[in-house]
């Protein structure tokens, strides 16, 4: 995931500094220059690195550092803090017109992924805001750029207004009489990529924007954007009224420290993230997680909320339920699976869970597995799948399993083990409480076994034999 | 006198320089122009100093790892050469710059046709970079040359990628061969060589579609279409371009490096260097990984497609010193 390795960094220089009992300046700077190269590395913009590190370092030399107790937690407090002032304290809303169509107006650099996130948006909205979206084509440049759309919106089954190759202005005026016309109540326009220094494009985007009076004007900035990014959206922004900023691609391995150079330079609020190539994998974008999963505390609420949206809500509750209560079988396994089949790749998904960010090789989680576990399961009879522990006990259940599914006894070994290793995990996220939580962010998370977690390691000794 | 002024000299190799410059005036114009006003404002060569160079440097994306090691090379030139005055450090700059993407090797990033036969070029990159419009240029370029030439859009993923590639070969006035949108990239790129060797064409260039290089499936697939093309020329190289974005920041490393284990990637083509962004990353790439550099895209028009060129690279961005 993104955020990843700067996560992993961060890790490594706050863990140079828990532990001790007393800082001493040259703690201090060593950690910062930590902080400083990670987040270059992570193509924050120098001039807000520089900020950010003076600001924490000014926080850290003060007297709370000094004569605190534990004074690495106290640095791992100022870093997260001053990294959420960066990127913002919350989410930012989309602003729509109470009485009228509403407008967004899609701008950015050529190949940011305007028209795809255009049509993520639309139904992103329709689903969440009720409104009936209309696409309006008005890249003119791009050989097939209003081909696309189209394919797009017939993909999700969105009206595109097009007229060919001709003024792009005369295309938005007549897309808005027609949206008037049919009653449409948000109007997503799909503008051709410009560079921020082609004067006679900006002109024409400022033109457009005079027209269609948008209610959002949305800049669409790729998350694998270096040090231009700050040039970018600062130009976009002068040019135009800039409401807010959707940052694509970050389901790449970039870093995506653009993210928090924009807010912090041209003062712009990121909206919503793409994190997939799919036409629903787009998210609110949240700052404060975003900040949080910096310092690797993983995302459950995302998780959360991005179930709960897929998935009736009942059904979502009382899988947490289940999920947190460690003890769920195979039959809760299925049925998870096909949720998460719903949501997405299941290689995303697991990226939210608290920990799973800095396993190695999370991308390496193949989705056609997911068909062998359902074959795996499939092959088991209901009372194993209820009760997990009758396999895990029994060499015979398992040959007759994996003969009966065509699978090898290694690979339903392995479905054992992760399914103990889940209902492990689980019952851990239950019992967390913020002390946990931050040790985990500094990664030296150990948690204590529970009475009943004994209980089953010993019960598990025998069952074998 | 460096070794850099020495290159501009003869006048046609200015002349040539001189299309870069204007290409790059924004990026140049962007940071890298500030490189001497800092050199000429320093009374000495100190600290304060090296931290400015860096600075500079690491505004231009050439990556942290690399301006790092780049600095403390300078400072131990500075010392055996015994500098005192910071305009001395220019040509030291230029020349390290040139040691650094040169590593006393001879590079030759022209295109390697395979004499006798079908030569194969296929087009990489995470999305949103230029492949096609890239291709679409090179197709141009190599006509340009008297060339028969094919394209392959094996981008079968993206909405209207087909048609975009359609629509340059018609204005290029060169065959596309393309199946419906969904279909195999695969099969896609195994008829088009098929039919490229049937109608005896020069040269087949060959489409995909953007994937980011953490996608491991996607990477899959890209290494099957590699392995494809390897088994249809028996053997024979062939140019695997590895298209970036020159806004692309430090992931650009990562994009170089994941895409060259899975395909040979034989060079890169920087596009979109008519911004502001300095595309250094390169530098870094061709640094820690030895790729170099073989094309840059310095517009949206058909013609503005240029071979790499380092010493007119780096004239683009160091222009200033040389004017007066």
């Amino acid at each position: 995931m993104a955020f990843e390795n700067l996560t992993s960094r961060f890790q490594m220089a706050l863990r140079r500094i828990t532990g001790k009992a007393r800082l001493n300046e040259s703690d201090i700077d060593q950690m910062m220059r930590e902080v400083r190269l990670s987040l270059l590395e992570a193509d924050v913009n120098y001039k807000v690195v520089k900020e950010f590190t003076e600001e924490v370092k000014q926080q850290a030399y003060g007297e709370r550092i000094l004569k605190g107790l534990n004074p690495g937690q106290q640095v791992v407090k100022i870093v997260s803090d001053e990294l959420t002032k960066l990127m913002g304290e919350k989410a930012s809303d989309l602003r729509f017109n109470p009485n009228g169509i509403t407008v967004m107006l899609m701008v950015g650099l050529q190949g940011a992924g305007k028209t795809t996130t255009a049509g993520k948006l639309a139904n992103y909205i329709r689903k969440n805001n009720d409104k009936k979206p209309l696409l309006i084509a008005a890249d003119i440049y791009r050989p097939a750029a209003i081909e696309q759309l189209q394919t797009v919106g017939s993909q999700l089954d969105i009206p595109v207004f097009e007229m060919g190759k001709i003024d792009p202005l005369t295309i938005v005026k007549e897309g808005l009489e027609f949206a008037k016309k049919e009653e449409f109540d948000l109007v997503i326009i799909d503008t051709a990529g410009r560079l921020h220094v082609d004067s006679d494009m900006m002109e024409e985007i400022r033109k457009i924007e005079a027209l269609s009076k948008p209610n959002e004007v949305l800049l669409t900035v790729d998350a694998m954007t270096g040090q231009d990014a700050v040039n970018v959206a600062k130009a976009f922004n002068e040019a135009l009224t800039l409401t807010g900023c959707i940052l694509t691609k970050l389901d790449g391995d970039t870093r995506g420290g653009a993210a928090l150079s924009i807010r912090k330079i041209a003062d712009v609020p990121i909206k919503f993230s793409g994190t997939g190539e799919k036409l629903t994998e787009i998210e609110v974008f949240h700052p404060e997680r975003m900040a949080s999963r910096i310092l690797g505390m993983g995302d459950v609420m995302s998780l959360v909320e991005k179930a709960t949206a897929e998935i009736d809500e009942a059904e979502a509750m009382s899988m947490m339920e289940k999920m947190m209560s460690g003890n769920f079988n195979y039959n809760d396994l299925l049925k998870q699976m096909k949720m998460i089949k719903r949501m997405g790749k299941f290689s995303g998904i697991l990226k939210m869970l608290p920990g799973m960010s800095t396993m190695a090789n999370i991308d390496q989680v193949d989705d056609s597995q997911l068909a062998y576990i359902e074959a795996i399961i499939g092959s088991m009879t209901k009372d194993e799948r209820k009760r997990p522990e009758l396999i895990e006990r029994s060499s015979s259940r398992r040959n007759r399993i994996a003969e009966g599914c065509g699978r090898s006894t290694t690979e339903i070994s392995r479905l054992i083990s992760t399914l103990d290793k889940q209902r492990k995990m689980m019952r851990q996220l239950q019992n967390m409480n913020p002390q946990n939580i931050e040790n985990m962010a500094q990664g030296n998370f150990q948690p204590k076994e529970s009475r009943a977690m004994r209980r089953s390691k010993n019960k598990k000794k025998g069952g074998y034999r | 006198m460096g070794l850099f002024q020495k290159f501009f000299q003869n006048k046609e190799r200015k002349q040539k320089a001189e299309k870069y410059k204007i290409g790059m005036m924004k990026t140049r114009q962007g940071s890298l122009s500030s490189l001497k006003d800092i050199l000429t404002k320093s009374k000495a060569i100190n600290e304060d100093l090296f931290s400015k160079l860096e600075e500079i440097f690491i505004m231009s994306d050439i990556g942290i790892d690399t301006v790092i090691e780049f600095i403390e090379e300078l400072k131990e030139s500075v010392k055996t050469m015994q500098l005192t005055n910071p305009l001395d450090l220019e040509n030291l700059i230029v020349d390290k710059m040139f040691e650094l993407y040169l590593k006393d090797e001879i590079i030759n990033t022209n295109i390697r046709y395979n004499e006798n036969g079908l030569t194969i070029i296929l087009f990489v990159g995470v999305n949103g970079t230029g492949k096609t419009t890239t291709i679409g240029k090179m197709a141009y370029k190599i006509k340009q040359e008297g060339k028969r030439v094919m394209l392959a859009a094996g981008d079968t993923f993206r909405a209207g990628a087909i048609n975009q590639l359609k629509v340059f070969g018609e204005r290029v006035g060169v065959p596309v061969i393309a199946k419906e949108a969904g279909s195999d990239p695969s099969s896609v790129i195994f008829d088009a060589i098929g039919q490229a060797k049937k109608e005896h064409v020069d040269v087949l260039l060959v489409d995909t579609a953007g994937r980011l290089q953490n996608k491991v499936n996607l990477m899959n697939e890209l290494n099957k279409i590699s392995r494809i093309i390897t088994r249809e020329t028996n053997g024979q190289p062939f140019e695997t371009y590895l298209v970036i974005d020159a806004t692309t920041g430090q992931n650009g490393l990562s994009q170089a490096k994941i895409f060259s284990e899975v395909a040979d990637v034989t060079g890169i083509v920087l596009t979109k260097l008519d911004g502001t962004a300095k595309g250094g990353i390169v530098l870094a790439i061709r640094h820690k990984l030895g790729i170099p550099i073989s094309f840059i895209g310095l517009g949206e028009k058909l013609e503005d497609l240029e071979y790499f060129d380092i010493e007119n690279y780096i004239y683009g961005l160091f222009a200033d010193f040389f004017q007066s």
